[in-house]
């Protein structure tokens, strides 16, 4: 009962200060702009904080640009909160904004549990935000939340590239191995529907334990399966086994992973076997964004003392793209909300990180995945890998 | 299926066979002379290898590149260090333990072999990672069909073997051996005839752990991969496939060792769910086993134990 008539209380005032603030503005047209609140949660403290820290001065960069603009209708005001990369202060957080109705729409996450558990918040409170950072499908795809949207791609993006470029490159067979976490499982999914869409066919799926020592019964079976390449789904330790293992068994397929081994110890851990072997990741190298020169050079000149990091420009494209939205529909959690929504197909926006086209879950469907190949024990970026340019032949190619 | 698929995993499970059939052998050594259940022999193992890498490391940086030099160093100097591993932990947390109840030593070697993996991955550089595991023995392979035969692999397997045997001819055949059986036999009489006990308990302790170390070497040849915490399964493994055998039976743990190597292959390859079950099968039937019979295949015999 006094949640509703607080509630009531707060809509009373925020109509009250609106009618205040339009008659303000109506009276005095010369007069300073109105002032529009926005949030950006993330990790500020805690072991992800370098992340955080970049996000954060990243999504300030858009206000200060914006509020930098003669031609910006409105003054934006940035709010920031910590989420330490808990779910239960990120929960915090995200109700204090969705509680607080001069926050129009924000810009959360980098941490996937938490986004998980705070798109509820969200929902219940119908504020409009845009996920920047973390990876995990369900986090749009988990639920029919339209307050949910996200920049930056999931492994389903991944798995889709994956299987795109793969097939484009001829491949037709494939084995799986997957650790059976919803990590591997989630890969093993979203990598096996996406093959189909492209013709590739899947003659075996093996699920192994994540800390599983010995795959030459698996790999034994996989080899009378005979595919042209071996997906694996899963973490650097038992990738670096099971590609150290399929060599033992005379196993010649070409060896494919996911993000979860673009890491430099799978290079060690697997010495000269590395070579040739191939991974896809969301997100690119910042400089290698289609504006990312821009991005890097007007965070230079605001002088933070944190680098912007691998996410940083996800966060300065969601923050831009509430901006641009309050900017064509006026500072209103509903309008920014269906605006957000109808960022899709012909009306897919621009940004520093490529267009942005989001599907009816809100999740942007052209993310950025970047295609690497191990080339002289370094992961290199795949078009400029001498692979790509026919000097080195992967397996079976 | 066609035969060189059978061969190949025959193949396989025997060299995993020989891998977990090493381990248990010093579970059940532990438990001849001492009635004890050493859990942190998996960590030991673990060492062992984590020492011949080192050792590998070091001689190379000194520019020695002899393949077969630098694998007798690294067989050499790990089994020599982690022997005396064995012993001190046989003369600090064993034989102080001795008159406890079976649950302290049961829980004090638990607790070191955390500390060992714990102190690898903390300690050792990079000690969290996967590390890469040289390759030192001949790569030749011959295909026949789906059969790969990789003289690398025969050689590790010949090599468990002699090991075994090694172990088999010590206990048997040597007046060390005798002294071993009669400690584990009747401590008190053993004393009477004139026998050390703590040195025997010490020397079994250093036998089984050199044993591990050799047995973690033969695991990074063969996978050519080691981390920190390879020795947790390898131990639980180990120290079930000797209570199937006969706990307290060399031969048991050998049988239990390749036993369940054989359930694990089979699992995978005629049993239709995910291999990830392959563990919970294999343990599923040790337990039946276990429930038909307590003792274990070999019926331990009092007399003739280790």
């Amino acid at each position: 009962m006094s949640t509703l008539r607080a509630t009531q209380g707060a809509l009373a005032v925020a109509a009250a200060a609106a009618i205040v603030v339009g008659l303000g503005t109506g009276l005095s047209p010369a007069s300073a702009k109105e002032k529009v609140t926005v949030g950006f949660i993330g990790p500020l403290s805690g072991g992800t904080s370098s992340n955080g820290l970049g996000g954060r001065n990243a999504a300030d960069l858009a206000v200060q640009l914006r509020n930098a603009d003669p031609d910006a209708k409105y003054e934006y005001e940035l709010l920031v909160q910590d989420d330490e990369c808990k779910p239960n202060i990120g929960v915090q957080a995200a109700t204090k904004y969705g509680a607080n109705k001069d926050v129009i729409a924000a810009t959360t996450h980098y941490c996937s549990a938490v986004a998980i558990s705070t798109v509820d918040v969200y929902h219940k409170f119908g504020l409009p935000i845009i996920v920047w950072g973390a990876v995990l499908p369900d986090i749009t795809y988990g639920n029919d939340y339209k307050e949910v949207h996200r920049v930056n791609g999931t492994m389903i993006n991944q798995n889709a590239t994956a299987a795109e470029f793969m097939t484009g490159l001829g491949y037709k067979t494939w084995a799986i191995i997957h650790d059976t976490t919803d990590y591997g499982k989630g890969h093993n999914k979203y990598f096996s529907e996406n093959l189909a869409k492209n013709g590739g066919e899947i003659l075996g799926t093996f699920g192994v334990t994540a800390d599983q020592q010995d795959f030459s019964a698996e790999l034994t079976k996989i080899k009378a399966l005979n595919p042209e390449v071996l997906y694996f789904g899963g973490l650097t330790p038992i990738g670096v086994r099971i590609r150290a293992q399929m060599e033992k068994l005379g196993l010649d397929a070409q060896f494919e992973g996911t993000s979860g081994i673009v890491s430099d110890t799978f290079i060690e851990g697997t010495g000269d076997l590395a070579e040739g072997v191939l991974a896809f990741r969301e997100g690119a190298p910042t400089e290698k964004l289609p504006g990312g020169q821009f991005f890097l050079e007007q965070y230079a000149k605001q002088g933070y003392s944190e680098p912007p990091e691998a996410y940083g420009a996800f966060a300065f494209t969601a923050m831009n793209l509430i901006l641009d939205t309050i900017e064509a529909v006026g500072p209103d959690r509903k309008k920014v909300r269906d605006a957000l929504n109808n960022v899709s197909g012909a009306n897919a926006a621009d940004s520093i990180t490529g267009k942005v086209d989001f599907d009816d879950h809100g999740q942007n469907t052209i993310a950025v995945i970047t295609k690497y190949v191990i080339q002289d024990g370094e992961w290199t970026i795949w078009e400029e890998s001498e692979y790509a340019a026919g000097k080195r032949k992967l397996k079976g190619m | 299926m066609d035969v060189g698929l059978v061969g190949q995993h025959l193949m396989n499970g025997l060299m995993l066979g020989m891998m977990y059939a090493l381990v248990a052998v010093g579970f059940t050594l532990f438990f001849g002379v001492m009635d004890i259940i050493n859990f942190a022999h998996g960590d030991v193992l673990m060492v062992g290898a984590f020492v011949g890498l080192a050792t590998y490391l070091g001689l190379t940086f000194v520019g020695i590149e002899n393949p077969w030099v630098l694998l007798l160093a690294m067989i050499a100097f790990a089994t020599c260090t982690v022997a005396a591993l064995g012993a001190l932990i046989a003369r600090f947390l064993v034989l102080p333990l001795k008159n406890a109840p079976p649950l302290n030593t049961l829980l004090i070697t638990l607790m070191l072999g955390t500390a060992l993996h714990e102190g690898v991955r903390l300690f050792y550089p990079r000690g969290a990672n996967p590390q890469h595991f040289p390759s030192l023995l001949p790569s030749t392979d011959y295909a026949f069909g789906n059969f790969t035969l990789r003289v690398d692999s025969v050689m590790l397997l010949v090599a468990g073997m002699a090991a075994i045997v090694g172990l088999h001819l010590l206990i048997n055949r040597t007046k060390l051996g005798l002294a071993i059986r009669a400690v584990a036999q009747d401590e008190d009489t053993a004393k009477t005839m004139g026998i050390n006990f703590t040195l025997i308990v010490l020397v079994t302790f250093a036998i089984g752990s050199a044993l591990a170390a050799f047995a973690g070497i033969l695991h990074g040849l063969y996978y050519s991969e080691i981390n920190f915490a390879m020795g947790l399964l390898l131990g639980v493994i180990g120290f079930s496939a000797a209570i199937v055998g006969g706990l307290g039976n060399i031969y048991g743990a050998i049988i239990g060792g390749f036993l369940f190597a054989g359930l694990q292959t089979i699992s995978v390859v005629a049993l239709p769910f995910a291999s990830a079950y392959k563990d919970v099968f294999a343990f599923g039937v040790v337990i039946l086993i276990m429930a038909w019979r307590p003792t274990g295949l070999i019926r331990e015999k009092v007399s003739e134990r280790v």
